[in-house]
């Protein structure tokens, strides 16, 4: 066992919510240096675990492990793989944004950013995880600091409905899964929560065909699938800016991650059994979210909504047990993460301007915050899966896999793409171009610094996996390899 | 008979001596010192539970296996020492966190819960019918008279008698099923009594029927629905701290003398039972967390989810097996230090604002931010939220019911904490919004202690599973 780098990664932000949490409310410099502080130090980590992870060798690496509670088999077990990596990366890229989108927040901001630093330590805590217990126990985390984000700091007309809609939804959604989760330790007898040993413990298929969609279906709830995706958008919409990032970003990774890492790798009979279900709601996500995103006026719904969208096309691809259709959810996860991130962060921008976020009363935006707009228009673009961008290198894949599957699924679904097409060009329009309302001539001013730098590494993330896929590719197919010698097929 | 009395006996008691001279001394030091402020009091009371509880922990570890004592009257096994660690534990809290500066008959205030604590610690170690039921007693009387102890409050005195007379009654209904228990076995031992149940070839009915009437008084001590209507009203009129007690402590004990009679005399009868005790968690998982939904005072509200959690402990003893037991333990530890924390906070909103409304904690967030984050973490442990102890001790009931194969039972429970979050979060969020009056409230350096306890209790068991979680298994394993 090397240098800890995954317990640093994860217990960084943790430590820091703490400290934060001690110092006087009125360090109001010192509490947000600390977070910001945590946020880079974790992506440096982040960055060194992708640069460090050992293609040639391939499996879970990093991996530190000690004995938590022995006598249920239950460990502190950590360690990641192809998959896993790329998540861990996101999820430190999204919360250092989402400290420096939030900059300016003046209200009680110690309990904010240390809210936001258990919700940092939650997720990377669940995409470390080799124990189930562990995975569980992080994933749970996040429910209070989630909830009082959202009822505390989220926006005043809709935040007490949005913030319990979410929690109520999410929290059913796990501790169903928990049941599952309970299910499979006592099925397997073996006594432990490693979940390396749950592979092959050999369930029975009856067993996992039935308890496949309990285990699944909770987990898939956070990860927004139909028909229970509605507490993403009122969640998200109702949540303050950098909490919709992180939620939209990394949270629902984390719910479409612990679905695949548990449901599908643990029980995989059951996920072919169940497969063709998944593939059509995941289809139904993609077209119904896309179609709900068009007629919406808020800005901030278009968003929430195509969040469903795109979280559609990871379930198609998880549904579809190929390789294809794996390395595209894999890569999507990513890619949508950065893409919805930089999407609320600017709907976030203007909204702190312009005070309003119905699309009717907004436009022109461009000549107030360009660097603002061309970050609209590049996550657009990556929203469309324009080739060059990532979202060309996620989507296409998944398409093919689908194909391979079931081709009426894949036109549908590249159906929902052309959708996309069009709110995103339809808002892209009426908030950026078009005549610049009198009211905003003077009131509204450019971003800031720190939202540029945000904008700016994150459109640069985004055309760089575009260009060389194969930074991403390589890195996500040791992952599939493993999930394809658990669940058989090419 | 095993073990008649001994001089080697005395240490597997030692604990419970100590509460007698602490009472005795609690006693005679408010009679001399009467005119004084005397604070004090509470201080020498829980120095005085803590250092029996520590006698327990050193000079009265069971044997590896059970002994009986007394003549068959105790029985020195683990179930017995980490009850008594609960129950001293809970009775110290709860003398700090009530402790005022100066008032009346504090002296007896403090010997009425010794007194009670006592009881308890019997309760769980009774091996005898007959002990049992004066340990019930002495556990009860003192409590009754707690509950009504603030005389000149009117809801104090109703909380006060409705506990006594929903007490006698229950206490009279249990006392009939243990008469009928001896008329049938010709014993009072508990450990004899299956064997010769059997022997004298019972008929299963009445096997059955007499689990049920026996059920009724523990039913009544844990406040297991349909037997918890006292526990709001009471839980609102008695004074907090008592309040607190009884919501913990007391159902612990409840739950002690639960699991060690349903599985010592009723082994055989194990099937029928455990969907007898299925159905009253069931009911009170339900109906808990449902009615505490509509409440708008905060000790109603916590009563409401006292019974709910009354429920989630009952998972636990329905599925009849180790991990049940276990987890019953270890939800109990979890729920001691949870609930006393939350009672301590209602006790110092109360005092200060006069008013258990859910409004009276708008506003908490700011006037007290540390306050604010002990009652966020208590209500998220009731929840059942890591990394608090709650989420593990549900965690242990949940995964026996799924051992044991009741699935309904588990996905009830789960399902219902659903519920109980919501309102959890509710006075959570109320606590955040902004309030009128944003003075800090002053904290005593006794209740601040408690708190400090309760919080680090609650992480330590959230976290640090594997100390406590040996002592419940060792308890567990006492019963099997």
């Amino acid at each position: 066992m090397g240098f800890p780098i995954l317990s640093l990664i994860i217990f960084l932000p943790l430590a820091a919510g703490l400290i934060i949490l001690a110092l006087p409310a009125d360090r109001k410099l010192a509490i947000k240096g600390i977070a910001l502080g945590a946020g880079v130090l974790s992506l440096v980590l982040a960055v060194i675990v992708y640069a460090g992870y050992d293609l040639a060798q391939g499996g879970y690496q990093f991996v530190e492990r000690m004995p938590w509670l022995p006598a249920l088999g239950i460990s502190y077990y950590v360690g990641v793989n192809g998959m896993s990596v790329p998540l861990v990366l996101l999820g430190a890229l999204v919360i250092t944004a989402g400290v420096m989108i939030s900059w300016r927040v003046e209200d009680r901001p110690r309990e904010f950013f240390s809210f936001m630093m258990f919700l940092g330590a939650s997720v990377q805590g669940v995409f470390c995880s080799l124990d189930l217990f562990m995975l569980f126990f992080f994933y749970e985390l996040a429910v209070f600091p989630k909830y009082l984000m959202i009822a505390i700091w989220g926006s005043p007309k809709t935040r007490d409905y949005g913030s319990m809609k979410l929690t109520l939804y999410l929290f059913i959604g796990s501790v169903i899964s928990l049941v599952g989760v309970l299910a499979m330790y006592f099925a397997a007898g073996q006594k432990t929560f490693d979940m390396l040993v749950l592979e092959n413990a050999g369930f029975s298929m009856a067993f996992q065909q039935t308890w496949f969609l309990v285990v699944f279906g909770g987990f898939a709830v956070l990860g927004g699938i139909f028909p229970f995706h509605s507490w993403a958008p009122d969640g998200h919409v109702a949540a303050p800016t950098a909490i919709s990032m992180l939620l939209a970003g990394v949270e629902m990774k984390v719910g479409a991650f612990a679905a695949l890492r548990v449901a599908i790798m643990l029980l995989p009979e059951g996920a072919r059994y169940w497969s063709l279900l998944i593939l059509i709601l995941g289809t139904i996500n993609v077209v119904y979210g896309a179609f709900i995103a068009l007629i919406q006026t808020d800005f901030k719904y278009v968003i929430g909504f195509s969040s469903v969208s795109h979280m559609g096309l990871v379930l198609i691809g998880f549904a579809t047990l190929s390789r294809e259709g794996l390395l595209g959810a894999g890569m999507q996860m990513f890619s949508h993460g950065i893409m919805t991130a930089l999407f609320f962060a600017v709907v976030g921008m203007v909204y702190d301007r312009t005070h309003t976020r119905n699309i009717g009363e907004l436009g022109g935006l461009f000549q107030k915050m360009p660097i603002a707009a061309i970050g609209f228009i590049v996550a657009g673009l990556v929203s469309m899966g324009m080739p060059g961008f990532s979202g060309f290198v996620a989507e296409f894949p998944i398409f093919m896999g689908a194909w391979r599957v079931l081709p009426l699924v894949a036109i549908i679904a590249i159906l929902g793409v052309i959708i996309t097409a069009g709110y995103i060009l339809l808002v892209m329009r009426r908030v950026f171009f078009g005549k610049l309302p009198e009211a905003f001539e003077k009131s509204v001013t450019d971003i800031t610094v720190m939202d540029k730098i945000v904008v700016g590494v994150l459109v640069l993330l985004m055309v760089v996996i575009g260009v060389f896929p194969s930074l991403m590719t390589t890195m996500i197919e040791s992952g599939v390899n493993q999930i394809l010698a658990l669940v058989g097929g090419a | 008979m095993t073990g008649a009395f001994e001089l080697s006996m005395i240490p597997a008691v030692l604990p419970e001596i100590m509460l007698i001279l602490l009472a005795v001394l609690v006693l005679v030091l408010d009679l001399v010192y009467r005119d004084r402020e005397n604070s004090a009091l509470g201080w020498i009371t829980a120095i005085g539970l803590l250092v029996a509880a520590g006698l327990g922990v050193a000079f009265s570890r069971p044997a590896s296996e059970p002994v009986l004592l007394f003549g068959g009257m105790l029985r020195q096994d683990w179930l017995t020492f980490t009850f008594r660690l609960i129950f001293m534990v809970g009775a110290a809290l709860t003398a700090l966190v009530g402790t005022e500066k100066s008032g009346k008959h504090l002296g007896e205030y403090y010997l009425l819960l010794i007194i009670s604590t006592l009881g308890m610690s019997l309760m769980a170690s009774s091996a005898n019918l007959i002990m049992l039921y004066l340990a019930i007693e002495t556990t009860s009387i003192p409590l009754y008279i707690l509950a009504g102890f603030k005389v000149t409050d009117q809801k104090s005195v109703e909380a006060g008698i409705k506990y006594l007379l929903f007490g006698a009654m229950t206490s009279a209904v249990m006392l009939y099923g243990f008469s009928l228990l001896w008329g049938f076995s010709g014993t009072t031992s508990l450990y004899e009594l299956a064997d010769a149940l059997k022997a004298g070839s019972a008929p299963p009915v009445l096997m059955g029927g007499l689990a049920l009437l026996v059920l009724v008084g523990f039913g009544f001590k844990v406040s297991a629905a349909p037997l918890h209507f006292w526990a709001p009203d009471v839980y609102e009129g008695a004074p907090t701290p008592v309040a607190g007690f009884l919501s913990t402590a007391s159902k612990a004990a409840g739950f002690a003398v639960l699991a060690r009679v349903l599985l010592a005399v009723f082994p055989d009868s194990l099937p029928f039972w455990t969907v007898v005790i299925a159905v009253l968690a069931t009911v009170s998982m339900i109906l808990g967390n449902v009615l505490a939904l509509v409440q708008r005072n905060i000790k109603r509200l916590l009563a409401y989810s006292s019974i709910a959690q009354a429920g989630y402990i009952l998972v636990g003893v329905a599925a009849g097996n180790e991990l049940g037991v276990t987890g019953v333990v270890y939800y109990l530890a979890s729920y001691l230090v949870t609930n006393l924390a939350a009672f301590g906070i209602v006790w110092l909103v109360g005092r200060q604002v006069g008013s258990d409304d859910l409004d009276a904690y708008a506003g908490l967030g700011k006037r007290n931010p540390a306050v604010a984050l002990a009652m966020l973490l208590a209500l998220l442990s009731l929840g059942g939220v890591p990394p608090l102890s709650g989420f593990f001790g549900k965690l242990l009931v949940f995964g026996a019911a799924v051992q044991a194969g009741q699935f309904w039972l588990a996905f009830v429970g789960v399902i219902t904490s659903v519920i109980g979050l919501y309102y959890y979060l509710t006075v959570m969020k109320i606590m955040y919004r902004p309030g009128t009056d944003e003075q800090p409230l002053p904290m005593t350096p006794a209740w601040r202690t408690a708190l400090l306890a309760c919080v680090a209790g609650m992480i330590f068991l959230g976290v640090a599973f594997a100390p406590w979680y040996g002592w419940a298994t060792a308890a567990a394993g006492s019963l099997f």
